[in-house]
């Protein structure tokens, strides 16, 4: 067995892999019929409360389930407000796991993504779903998103101190 | 799926000291261990009937050389078991031959190459073979410490059955001095770890009177072996 490469950081020059377009996973027309479509946005801020200005942010839901018509994996810079803006579809009710949506960080000083979920704040069935009870009450409103408006959804991320977001690890 | 853990040593911490930028961007708390079968087990594919290769990043799509040394990159992308990874998206970017980003961030005072955009992306084949043509990158400073350049380098984005395989990386050269100093190389503690990170030179790859031959394999986290699930 060999063990996996090592990974290093995406560094502040990631543009090459930045396409718009990859900011909208409904570009294919999934938002059509009962879907309903959802804009999570987020600032995302380092351990001054500096804005992070040259992230990459990875998005993947499995639900609803990749199609033709819905990639279920979108990507975003964060602007320069240290904000990301993806629009997606609203994940499906699912009996055993609250809806959320899988959020990859990678960015210059990070040597690796970090990986975070955001779920949505009230929703019934946070209380059930294992992966949110299993983290501490104190830290667990780190990995909500909060309602601005009509269907959209704000996720801010924390690297570092007060406040820090939930980073999960697979 | 139920993904191995890593091997010690073989992948950087949040935080690594001599690399400033990490200092305040590196988490505190420890990760949280997500159950087998989550949702990030699984990640997106990509076909290069959407996201078209670019193959040759030494010239541009009307036939416009690049300045610098031409190279062709080749490797195998395999699992941790040894399994090809085939049809998988490898991404790809790089400055310029004289150490310089195609990027309005990168203030370093060395000519952009107009003929030069530095991005690349290639899938490997059946057997998790990949080739693609480019020009080797300079070094650059980049203000880290006094004095501090990036050692030339590729770098590599690789996604794998699920978002737990993703990886970014970079493709060093072999022989450059600058690796010795570099606190992005060397934030991963195993030497064989950072070693393998170095491509090696292969003149059987190298093509006569026109580009040097680089080999590079990958490798992806592997899942835990079938009789081993759930001890």
């Amino acid at each position: 067995m060999t063990s996996a490469t090592s990974q290093q950081t995406i560094g502040p020059f990631w543009h090459g892999l930045a396409d718009e377009d990859w900011c909208d996973l409904t570009r294919f027309g999934g938002d059509t019929g009962e879907r309903r479509p959802l804009i999570l946005t987020g600032r995302i801020v380092d351990g001054n409360g500096a804005l992070v200005t040259d992230a990459c942010i990875e998005t993947w839901q499995t639900s609803p389930p990749a199609s033709d018509t819905f990639p279920g994996w979108g990507r975003c810079a964060t602007n320069a407000e240290g904000t990301f803006r993806i629009r997606t579809l609203i994940p499906d009710d699912h009996p055993a796991q609250a809806p959320h949506i899988t959020v990859l960080v990678h960015a210059r000083g990070l040597l690796k993504p970090l990986l975070t979920r955001a779920y949505f704040a009230n929703h019934p069935m946070n209380e059930r779903d294992p992966v949110l009870q299993s983290i501490d009450p104190a830290r667990r409103p780190t990995l909500l998103a909060h309602p601005v408006g009509e269907a959209r959804w704000q996720f801010d991320i924390r690297l570092q101190g007060e406040n820090e977001t939930v980073f999960f690890e697979v | 799926m139920n993904y191995r853990p890593h091997t010690a040593g073989s992948q950087p911490e949040y935080l690594h000291e001599a690399y400033q930028s990490t200092r305040k961007r590196s988490p505190l708390q420890p990760l949280v261990r997500l159950p087998p079968g989550c949702t990030e087990s699984s990640g997106p594919t990509f076909s290069p009937r959407h996201v078209p290769p670019i193959a040759d990043m030494s010239k541009t799509a009307d036939g416009r050389e690049a300045a610098g040394q031409r190279i062709v990159v080749a490797g195998r992308v395999t699992d941790e078991d040894g399994r090809p990874v085939s049809n998988t998206m490898i991404e790809l970017w790089q400055a310029n031959a004289a150490g310089r980003y195609d990027h309005p961030g990168d203030t370093h005072d060395a000519p952009v190459d107009p003929n030069f955009p530095g991005v690349g992306r290639v899938f490997t084949d059946d057997d998790g073979l990949y080739r693609f043509m480019s020009i080797k990158p300079g070094a650059y400073p980049w203000r880290n410490h006094h004095n501090a350049w990036r050692p030339n380098h590729i770098h590599f984005s690789l996604f794998g059955p699920g978002c737990a395989s993703r990886l970014i990386t970079q493709m060093y050269f072999p022989g450059d001095p600058l690796l010795a100093l570099d606190p992005i190389y060397n934030s991963i503690p195993d030497a064989e770890a950072r070693r393998r990170l170095i491509s090696t030179f292969d003149i059987e790859l190298t093509l006569p009177e026109y580009a040097l031959g680089y080999r590079f394999d990958l490798v992806l986290r592997g899942t835990r072996s079938t009789p081993f699930e759930g001890t």
